[in-house]
């Protein structure tokens, strides 16, 4: 006799599940990653607890792990807001290079002004440049329904092309034995930092805009239509919503978000444009975005989580293991989260007979 | 160089260049006829060009490699196959899982393997008779065996879905996957087959840039032509012989980057490597603003089936 197994639609998406499922995914992933790590003939045990150690192990690890958190926190933001309303912004990684970009054109050109001008400067000009650079994507989107995920991620090579441009070619700096660096930004283009730490002040800025999202998205009107929209573009049209503004809107705050990423990172971290500013935050907060089911608060807490993967990652290279071993781990923990939804969904039912 | 020889040289790397988007965008095709989309194309190439890769270096055979490409390119495919035909996963974050995983298990796999020369690469190979036909011959017919076997693949993908009852099969699955199950095909089944047999082109995609056109292997060096594959796939409105033409195209505007660099043109090489991601998106839009975002999809494309919801 076989067993039937059925899955059952449940009603309303289990709230345990919501929580168990991220859970056992990042469980799941390290078991996957493990075997890896074994057929490669690596002991898995000793290269987790290094990973483990480097990440959070010291006061160094830990202030490392928030450092990399920061640009995953914005644009893990900048891309949940897309994703509400079923836009699949993928550019995050260019619009973060863009928002880097245009945020270091000042210092390069005024490297004088006083730090209360330079600052919001940067600020103001990577959101910017970070927003136009999605908004493209954006108005073919709703211009002529060019599927956004394919621009914007076209996108994002040609924005590591034009920094790569800049810091090859006329943002070189002249002093810089021929480094593809920009020349370094003044102390007033400098985030401040925390104590002696290198952890800057974007986390703030992470922690405001988390704070803004929850009351614009869960809270607002606005956060509501978007839902909508999203939900149901016909539904959405049908009661007089204006779905190209809105596109228009998110995508655009979704990138300016992404963008003021970029610009913590080059006034925090760097102090100069260079290529290889991230190490893919912008694909990483993809994971960490839906991970955290796109909500502002989890986000903060996931993006931790990565940041840490990423350290360790960083750190066990020096055992020999190719950083790659964390990128393989996250793409790992989004086969799971996205598997495990179907638990949030559906009961599994197992029985022989239906009870009608 | 005489004017001739420059032209020669552009159209046939723009051949050895389409070659791998080809493969992957075939893939594809079949993929999304049969109703799901496969965002995982880049990472798919990647394991495939590793895979392959290691496998020819381990054996000395680049056709072991190209199999062991294949068969990796199915497992990706297997994986995705689960997560959206039976879990009825977001196809969306399914395939970004796949490209990001790719990228990832590829780099750590293949970090012992960068620089080591492949020892049998597939090589060009002059067809008797119609490798002598002037220009002609030296554009199509002086390539490596892959490149014969693609124009082959076309045509039975095209033959396929054209003329056979399967071919009608898969597309039903993907227009009306309802309609298709009360007719008594398997939906599940066919979309399991196709998104595997997607996946193992896509693997192929990959070897022919590690055994055949680069021979090497480099971290990340699809370096976003399975994304284009995606667009490719829209541009050819799901019809392999406009795949074909539209693959050749984007080889001949990366091949005119590299060959105008070569030929000491004074513009920034960066701006020169921009131009297959350019022509994409501008390709992209050109085919949906004249067809006003109408395109010829299969109906059911990106909607995971229910059978309870029928």
């Amino acid at each position: 006799m076989a067993m039937a197994v059925k899955f059952e639609k449940r009603l309303n998406p289990s709230a345990a599940m919501n929580l168990a499922v991220p859970l056992l995914s990042l469980l799941a992933a390290l078991l996957v990653g493990a075997v890896f790590l074994a057929l490669t003939g690596r002991d898995p045990g000793e290269v987790y607890s290094a990973m483990f150690k480097g990440a959070l192990g010291s006061s160094y690890g830990l202030s490392e792990t928030v450092v990399k958190a920061i640009p995953l926190m914005l644009c893990a933001l900048g891309i949940s807001a897309a994703f509400r309303m079923q836009l699949w912004n993928i550019g995050a990684e260019g619009q973060f290079y863009m928002g880097a970009f245009a945020a270091s054109w000042l210092p390069l050109t005024f490297p004088d002004l006083p730090s209360l001008v330079m600052l919001p400067g940067m600020v103001a000009l990577g959101c910017a440049a970070g927003g136009l650079w999605a908004l493209a994507p954006a108005l073919l989107r709703a211009r002529w329904k060019v599927n956004e995920i394919i621009t914007t991620l076209m996108f994002n090579y040609l924005a590591i092309l034009w920094v790569d441009y800049l810091v090859y070619g006329p943002w070189k700096d002249p002093k810089g034995f021929n480094f593809p660096l920009s020349a370094q930004f003044s102390p007033a283009a400098a985030l401040p930092t925390f104590g002696d730490s290198r952890i800057h002040v974007g986390l703030v800025f992470a922690i405001l805009l988390a704070i803004l999202f929850w009351i614009l998205f869960e809270k607002s009107r606005w956060g509501y239509e978007i839902k909508v929209i999203g939900a149901s573009e016909s539904a959405a049209r049908y009661a007089g919503m204006d779905i190209r503004r809105n596109i228009y809107l998110v995508m655009f705050l979704s990138g300016a978000v992404c963008g003021l990423a970029g610009m913590t990172e080059v006034s925090g971290i760097a102090g100069r444009l260079q290529p290889g500013l991230s190490p893919g935050y912008g694909y990483t907060a993809i994971i960490v975005a839906w991970l955290s089911k796109l909500h502002p608060a989890a986000i903060l807490i996931v993006a931790v989580l990565f940041g840490a993967l990423q350290v360790g990652g960083f750190f066990v290279q020096t055992m020999g293991v190719p950083a790659s071993v964390s990128s393989m781990l996250q793409g790992a923990v989004l086969f799971f989260v996205v598997g495990g939804e179907f638990l949030t969904k559906y009961r599994i039912v197992i029985g022989r007979k239906e009870v009608a | 160089m005489g004017e001739q020889a420059f032209f020669i040289a552009i159209l046939s790397s723009a051949v050895i260049a389409g070659t791998p988007i080809l493969y992957a965008a075939l893939g594809e095709l079949i993929t999304e006829k049969a109703g799901v989309t496969n965002l995982g194309v880049e990472g798919m190439m990647l394991i495939g060009a590793v895979s392959g890769f290691m496998a020819a270096i381990v054996t000395g055979n680049s056709w072991i490699g190209l199999l062991a490409a294949m068969l990796a390119g199915g497992v990706m495919g297997l994986i995705h196959a689960v997560l959206t035909v039976s879990l009825r996963a977001n196809q969306v974050v399914s395939g970004l899982a796949l490209t990001i995983f790719g990228s990832g298990l590829s780099g750590y796999l293949g970090k012992s393997f960068i620089g080591i020369p492949v020892t049998e690469p597939f090589r060009g190979v002059a067809l008797p008779v119609l490798g002598d036909i002037p220009f002609l011959g030296s554009v199509l017919f002086r390539h490596d065996v892959l490149v014969y076997l693609s124009w082959g693949l076309v045509l039975a993908v095209w033959f396929f879905l054209q003329r056979t009852r399967a071919g009608l099969f898969l597309q039903a699955v993907g227009e009306n996957p309802g309609a298709a199950d009360s007719l008594g095909i398997h939906v599940f089944g066919l979309r399991y087959l196709y998104v595997i047999v997607g996946g193992m082109l896509c693997g192929a995609g990959g070897a022919y840039l590690s055994l055949a056109s680069a021979p090497s292997w480099l971290e990340n060096m699809t370096a976003g032509r399975g994304w284009i594959a995606v667009a490719l796939v829209i541009f050819a409105l799901w019809r392999p012989e406009r795949a074909l033409v539209g693959s050749y195209l984007f080889g001949g505007i990366d091949a005119l980057g590299f060959h105008l660099q070569a030929a000491g043109v004074h513009l920034s090489h960066f701006f020169l490597q921009m131009l297959p991601y350019i022509f994409t998106i501008t390709v992209l839009t050109v085919v949906m603003a004249k067809r006003g975002g109408r395109l010829a999809a299969p109906g059911a494309l990106g909607v995971p089936y229910d059978r309870e919801e029928r």
